[in-house]
């Protein structure tokens, strides 16, 4: 899809300046990136690489490392559902099963309408909650197959808005104003 | 009972306060009055009261805190402070609901390190796939930053500092400190090997860095209130201060709970009714994981053991980052063992052959038996490629209860770093206590297995 | 251990061990280790695996290469080291010697561990080594027969991609067979600058790639082939070529270039297959560049090659003996000779030759011929005195001193392994680098200060770096600038790299600006630039003109004036080379009676009424001299096609059928002769110092040469080469030929306005003698007032446009 628009830009170049090194910046714009496009796109990523004075290739190698980087679009509700030990102590298969059944489709896929893409992730790091299912980052707790269908069905009624579409990842910033920026010049310290 | 009921709750006391999370609530709770007393005092002494009470690391490795500081060159320009927040070893849930419920907490104690340390700036690494752990922490971060907590001439000192809050974007082996570097560098996150990299001598951008766990850090506001005397008077004589355990699996009341270091028991951990409350059903515990996915599995016979490091270590495992996992008498050992040695294999870096190449093979030998088609020569190659990762006699406990253990902590490696060796600590684990468990799916081969020609 | 009250973890253990190793004092005079029962003295810092290499304890490795940083990510060099605290297995690639370390390289538990690893690269590596170009020469192969398991106990299937994709232009991988060493990726990334290729994807997924559609266009690919240890990635010309096992192979010294890489010439049957870089320390570190590497093609091409004598017979070239030929050219020059004395005859080239040719070829023209008009330059290099006269640092030298000043072309188009070793040290930080250049280079980026200095400027620029007055803008180079340079210029032992920072201004600037420099930089030296394979033997063994002998330029002036009645085309080619076509134009076509001794059909000796067929490279044995002075062997692989004679037994038969005699029976009789014994280009070679007989000393820094205005309408020439052009090695060599591609023109974006042309379109530019459509880029990295535009890779270029009787070029470009 795109280069990152103007607006996204600016955001780009605040988070840029929070790093001493710009290359720090690549995993934080490929959220961006994502955030703008629902994935990480090629263009996207040639964009990144500019901003950070790196490769295209580079941006790749690194993003491709990391789960949460999807070159190809996905649905628009990215459903992970976590079934590592201790959610698989809890039942976690057979909610995978159900999920699979429920949505119509293997892990992995995406439903045809677009909305739902079911991925088998790791732990999540709710482990005392389990099984736990996330919905593009936001968590579902103690999921059983019951509160999974609740679920589907007001994400599928819209009544869900407090979990953004695939790609927004955190709704708050950081916000670039009141930076002091070291510049490395002092080091000198209280009192 | 060792379990006390006026333990004080150091990192996790506001988390029934519904808006600890803003600076309101966290200031009126004596929210970032550990700093103001830290900057009333030279960086030495905050060191020293730090390295004092005694803070060992809470993200697995166990170090104590102030120790670590030492290493610091602090001459050095730049130097950092990295805070570990990518919380990903299964079992693990505590820095997640610290970022989330405290963040101002987190926030004051990067502070107070990076004061102590000099350092030129703190980068709060949080692991992506936490969102609300980041909008909280950044809330926190630019309010912090409003009232003048952070950033510029801080509370009307002349030290300045900022603190960048960092995304992950979901790759377990990045908890790793030094891949941890890499990724803050924008890079894949695959560890650098130690030596000749460590952290405080070469770490981010080669500069001299800090790596801590959220946790970790999350004492400093109470040690620096109530002093470093009143912190070591809690826990055991080795073993200071409180730890948050995360308990799940087979448990009646799973849950994140503060418990006094080296005193509380694993036993009191499963059954006491502040804790457990005991096991599911009111079955028997067949085995459990006292540290996290990495750690070598306990037993009944252990469930006397206090959670010290000192006491644990040398029967064969770890308290880690204290993800506690009760498996009751109806589990499938082979398929628990499994899914352990599945989830390492995906999330090895790839890096180092032994890593990428032995979980991956043991993940297929182990589906194969899974899905019947197991021989019985599988169980001398599993226990072969595991050896080849980590050679020589592994940690853990030995089959007979009593005897000492096969080894103590930690692992040999012919990896880079431990992730390889994890992936040995169920496997051994299951293979050495339920043997027959593998042999009964080996035994449900319907023929000799056709064997894949391997062109 | 009070400190480290948890035992669990190891990380923090062995932290605080690795701090405290940092503070050990080093104790004199080494470090004593014991390997394998063997006490040796390690160097402070030197690498376990490389001490033990040295007492004969080869430890297996795949992801270590000594010329690339050790990552210690295959875990095949394994050993048990002992620093005290009882034995560990510790990757040997990665530990240092330290004080009476302990080290069992092959026992029990180190040859289990290398066993071990075997057999995880083992796991998904497909065993297909009957058809794999590495089968037979296989580190992984080797390895398994040394330290392998017997049998595989996978039973399981393997992971199975894709067969061989392309990554450029010359490289295909092979996924299945990559083991995952990072070598490639390492060297694209730390040694070429180039990170095109990386790893992709994470754990038993990784692979190598590029980004999509975006090749590894890098001018150093070639040498991941090399690197790589299993069969993964393969070179395009050389794939399915030959079996390891039939090549035939000679050490030798490339010449595409003047840099001097040491090769193995690899043969089988009478054609080159490939050629592979050798480490030598002083010059190329086992590194070539595609244009050296692949160019080998363009010898095996015998369609493009002149096989037999030839002699213009009613207007056409036909073939004849070589009887018939050397003496017809025998004719021609005693004509000459007869009618306009010596001053008639000149010989242009030679940089092509050997040593001992150009020996040969000089005594012919000095001694029988008697002429001073011999040149093997083409108008395109700097006075002999300049190049062999000023004092002379080698490339070593170069890259350890702590200012290097790039008085130079674009050194990634023209000397690509000198790029790759000055670019080791600068992005190392041990050396600064100061560029005065008329246009951005590959080394810009890298430079602590770039002078970008109007063509004409160089001297001027030069004499304000030495002056204390306070400095001025010169053109578009400001005085902050210079002040910079200056400052950096006061550490001694600053090297000037030195040749032609473009073709479209006269030499005579660049000289007098080197001469500035000798003069006001104490302890200056100087490396040469000059891109010509042996353009320095050559000048060397007198190639060159003296007292009133003419240059090229002037060769070609008296020729277009009549005033040529023998010219001798001596393995060169004006009308390509010579940066004024139109003067070559002239020249060839006003010369008299010409012989062409050449090894390729060529647009200048196709006019030639004698064509004298030469051996090329990988033909003949001798010696050549590289940029320093450093003279190596270049050795004889593959018979000429043909009848093809050495250059020197050409000068010496043509020395006969002209009444005289040069004395040379065997090229060993003329490296005798030269002072060249065969130990002098033994091995690495030798630095020769240059005959004395050029001497700096005898010129004068021409301060004020007449230069013509600047109108407001027109851009300043800046003109070079790129690596791959129109000439023969590129153009002959069938996988190079299209990697030469047209090049727009740069000009600053400022002026581009200022003319109201319209960047991304074609323009026209207009110059003395010519005037075409080009494309236009704008490019910050031209100064205000030039137009950059190399030679060569079109069939209208910057050459049409250049007229060498200007001291510089000025053009207009405006839309079409
Ligand atoms: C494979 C691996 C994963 C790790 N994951 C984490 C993690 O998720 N969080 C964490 O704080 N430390 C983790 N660690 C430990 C860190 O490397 C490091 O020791 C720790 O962050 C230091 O902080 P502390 O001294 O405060 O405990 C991991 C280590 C390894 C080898
Ligand atoms: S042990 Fe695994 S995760 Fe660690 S470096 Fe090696 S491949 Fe990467
Ligand atoms: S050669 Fe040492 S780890 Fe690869």
């Amino acid at each position: 899809m795109a280069r990152l628009s103007a607006h996204n830009l600016v955001t780009a170049q605040a988070i840029i300046a929070r790093y001493p090194k710009p290359r720090s910046a690549l995993v934080p714009l490929c959220h961006l990136a994502q955030e703008q496009d629902g994935y990480l796109a090629e263009d996207a990523m040639q964009h990144v690489a500019e901003l950070i004075g790196c490769t295209a290739a580079q941006v790749y190698g690194t993003a491709s490392f990391y789960e949460m980087f999807k070159l190809h679009p996905t649905g628009k509700y990215l459903v992970g559902v976590c079934t590592n030990i201790s959610c698989m102590l809890s039942g976690a298969f057979e909610l995978l099963e159900h999920c699979e059944r429920s949505l119509g489709v293997p892990v992995g896929g995406t439903t045809p309408d677009g909305m739902f893409t079911l991925e088998e992730v790791e732990c999540s790091a709710a482990c005392t909650v389990a099984p736990a299912v996330q919905v593009n980052y936001r968590y579902e707790e103690s999921v059983t197959p019951e509160s999974f269908d609740t679920l589907v069905a007001q994400l599928r009624a819209g009544t869900r808005d407090d979990i953004p579409p695939h790609g927004v990842l955190a709704t708050v910033r950081q916000t670039p104003t009141d930076r002091w920026a070291n510049t490395g010049k002092t080091g000198e310290h209280a009192p | 009972m060792t379990v006390r009921s006026d333990l004080p709750k150091i990192v996790s006391g506001r988390w029934d306060i519904a808006d600890a999370h803003t600076l309101d609530g966290y200031l009126r709770t004596g929210g970032y009055e550990g700093l103001r007393r830290a900057l009333a005092m030279q960086p030495a002494e905050v060191v020293d009261i730090v390295t004092g009470a005694t803070v060992q690391g809470r993200g697995g490795a166990g170090f104590p805190a102030g120790n670590k500081w030492h290493f610091l060159d602090t001459a050095a320009f730049p130097h950092w402070i990295v805070v570990n927040g990518d919380e990903s070893e299964p079992g693990t849930h505590k820095d997640r609901t610290l970022m989330e419920r405290d963040p101002h907490q987190l926030i004051e104690g990067s502070l107070i390190a990076a004061y102590a340390c000099k350092a030129s700036q703190v980068f709060l690494y949080v692991r992506g796939e936490m969102a609300f752990a980041q909008e909280r922490i950044a809330a926190a971060l630019n309010e912090a930053y409003a009232n003048n907590y952070v950033g510029k001439n801080i509370l009307g000192t002349d030290w300045s500092v900022d603190i960048t809050l960092h995304w992950g974007a979901g790759a377990y082996i990045v908890g790793d400190e030094t891949a941890l570097l890499e990724s803050l560098e924008g890079k894949r996150g695959m560890p650098r090997p130690k030596p000749p990299y460590f952290p405080a001598v070469m770490g981010l951008y080669m500069n001299p860095t800090i790596v801590n766990n959220v946790e970790t850090l999350s004492n400093l506001p109470w040690i620096m209130v109530n002093g470093a005397e009143a912190f070591a008077a809690i826990g055991s004589v080795k073993s200071n201060g409180t730890r948050l355990i995360a308990v799940s699996g087979h448990v009646k009341q799973p849950g994140t709970y503060e418990v006094e270091c080296g005193v509380v028991t694993f036993r009191e951990v499963f059954y006491d009714p502040s804790l457990g409350g005991g096991i599911r059903d009111d079955n028997d515990l067949k085995a459990f994981i006292p540290g996290g996915g990495s750690a070598p599995w306990f037993f009944e016979e252990h469930l006397d053991m206090p959670l010290d490091p000192t006491v644990v270590g040398p029967a064969g495992s770890m308290l880690g980052s204290g993800a506690i996992v009760a498996m009751d008498s109806t589990t499938d050992m082979v398929k628990a063992c499994w899914r352990l040695v599945k989830f390492y294999a995906r999330e090895s870096c790839g890096k180092c052959t032994p890593c990428r190449e032995g979980t991956s093979w043991l993940e297929l030998i182990l589906e194969r038996i899974i899905k019947g088609h197991g021989r019985p020569e599988d169980i001398g190659l599993l226990l072969d490629i595991g050896d080849n990762i980590s050679p020589g006699p592994f940690p853990g406990p030995n089959v007979t209860p009593g005897e000492p253990a096969y080894a103590p902590f930690p692992y040999k490696k012919t990896t880079i770093c431990d992730l390889g060796p994890s992936v040995v600590s169920p496997l051994m684990s299951a293979l050495r206590r339920f043997p027959d468990e593998f042999d009964a799916y080996i035994a449900r081969n319907p023929r000799k297995l056709i064997e894949v020609a391997s062109a | 251990m009070p400190e480290a009250e948890e035992t669990t973890e190891k990380d923090a253990d062995v932290t605080e061990q690795g701090v405290e190793q940092e503070q050990a004092p080093p104790p004199p005079p080494g470090v004593p280790v014991t390997i394998d029962g063997q006490l040796v003295y390690a160097d402070k810092g030197e690498l376990l695996i490389e001490a033990a290499e040295r007492v004969g304890s080869h430890i297996p490795r795949f992801c270590y290469h000594e010329r690339l940083r050790p990552v210690g990510m295959c875990r095949m060099c394994l050993v048990e080291v002992d620093s005290g605290r009882g034995p560990m297995l510790s990757p040997a690639c990665l530990v240092e010697c330290t004080p009476d370390m302990k080290v069992e390289t092959r026992s029990d538990k180190a040859l289990k561990a290398q066993d071990g690893v075997i057999e995880f690269l083992l796991v998904n590596h497909p065993l297909d080594c009957p058809v794999c170009d590495k089968g037979g020469e296989c580190p992984l192969q080797d390895n398994t027969i040394a330290f392998g398991p017997g049998e595989s106990r996978m039973v399981e299937e393997k992971r199975h991609r894709e067969k061989p994709i392309p990554l450029s232009d010359l490289v295909l991988l092979d996924r299945e067979r990559c083991i995952l060493c990072d070598r490639c990726t390492r060297f694209a990334d730390e040694v070429a600058g180039d990170p095109l290729i990386q790893f992709i994807q994470r754990g038993v997924e990784t692979e190598v790639n590029t980004f999509p559609n975006d090749p590894f266009a890098s001018y150093f690919s070639g040498n991941t082939v090399q690197l790589c240890p299993v069969g993964a990635l393969t070179s395009k010309p050389y794939r399915f070529a030959a079996r390891p096992w039939d090549l035939e192979s000679a050490e030798s010294t490339c010449t595409t270039c003047s840099v001097g890489c040491r090769i193995a010439v690899q043969s089988s049957g009478t054609e080159v297959t490939r050629y592979l870089g050798l480490d030598s320390d002083p010059v190329n570190h086992g590194w070539l560049c595609d244009k050296g590497r692949f160019a080998y093609e363009s010898i095996n091409n015998t369609d493009a090659r002149v096989t037999a004598p030839m002699v213009r017979k009613h207007g056409e070239l036909v073939e004849v003996s070589w009887g018939e030929a050397l003496a017809a050219a025998a004719k021609g020059i005693k004509d000459a000779l007869d009618r306009h004395g010596p001053s008639s005859v000149g010989i242009i080239g030679g940089a092509r030759l050997t040593n001992e040719d150009a020996f040969a070829w000089a005594k012919l023209a000095k001694d029988v011929i008697g002429t001073n008009n011999v040149d093997c330059q083409l108008d395109d290099g700097l006075p002999a005195e300049i190049v062999l006269g000023l004092p002379k640092a080698t490339i070593d030298e170069a890259c350890a001193a702590p200012v290097v000043v790039l008085l130079a072309p674009d050194l990634k188009q023209e000397l690509p392994v000198l790029f790759l070793r000055l670019r080791d040290s600068v992005t190392k930080g041990t050396t600064k680098l100061i560029e005065l250049t008329p246009a951005s280079t590959a080394f810009t980026p890298f430079a602590a200060t770039s002078l970008m200095y109007r063509p004409g400027e160089a001297a001027a620029v030069a004499a304000a770096l030495v002056d204390d007055a306070p400095a001025a803008d010169i053109g578009p180079v400001s005085a902050a600038s210079i002040t910079a340079a200056r400052q950096a210029l006061k550490t001694p032992g600053v090297v000037v790299i030195l040749g032609r920072p473009s073709t479209a201004e006269a030499a005579n600037f660049v000289a007098d600006a080197a001469l500035v420099l000798n003069a006001g930089l104490t302890g200056v030296k100087f490396l040469s630039a000059l891109r010509r394979a042996n353009v320095h033997g050559a000048l060397g063994a007198g190639l060159a003109p003296t007292g009133d002998g003419l240059d090229t330029g002037a060769m070609l002036r008296a020729a277009s004036n009549g005033k040529l009645a023998a010219l001798v085309l001596l393995g060169s080619d004006p009308a390509t080379d010579v940066p004024d076509a139109s003067l070559a134009q002239r020249g060839l076509a006003g010369a008299g009676f010409t012989i062409a001794v050449e090894a390729a059909v060529s647009p200048s000796s196709s006019r030639a009424d004698v064509i004298l067929p030469a051996a090329t490279f990988a033909e003949r044995n001798g010696s050549t001299t590289n940029i320093e002075g450093r003279v190596t062997r270049v050795s004889q692989k593959v018979p000429s096609p043909g009848v093809a004679w050495e250059d020197w037994m050409i000068a010496a038969e043509l020395a006969g059928a002209l009444g005289g005699d040069l004395g040379f029976e065997t090229v060993e009789d003329v490296a005798a002769a030269a002072g060249l014994s065969s130990d002098v280009a033994a091995g690495d070679g030798t630095v020769v110092a240059p005959p004395t007989a050029f001497s700096a000393r005898s010129l004068a820094a021409n301060a004020d040469i007449p230069m013509p205005a600047l109108d407001a309408y027109s851009l300043r020439l800046v003109s070079g080469r790129m690596l791959y052009d129109n000439g023969w090695a590129t153009a002959s060599s069938p996988s190079l030929a299209n990697l030469a591609k047209p090049v727009a023109l740069r000009a600053n974006p400022r002026d581009l306005d200022r003319l109201g042309v319209t960047t991304g379109a074609q323009v026209r530019v207009s110059g003395a003698h010519a005037s075409f459509v080009v494309a236009v880029k704008a490019d910050p990295g031209v100064p205000l007032g030039s137009a950059w535009l190399p030679v060569n890779v079109a069939v209208d270029d910057a050459r049409s446009l250049i007229d060498a009787s200007s001291p510089v070029t000025d053009v207009r470009i405006e839309n079409v």
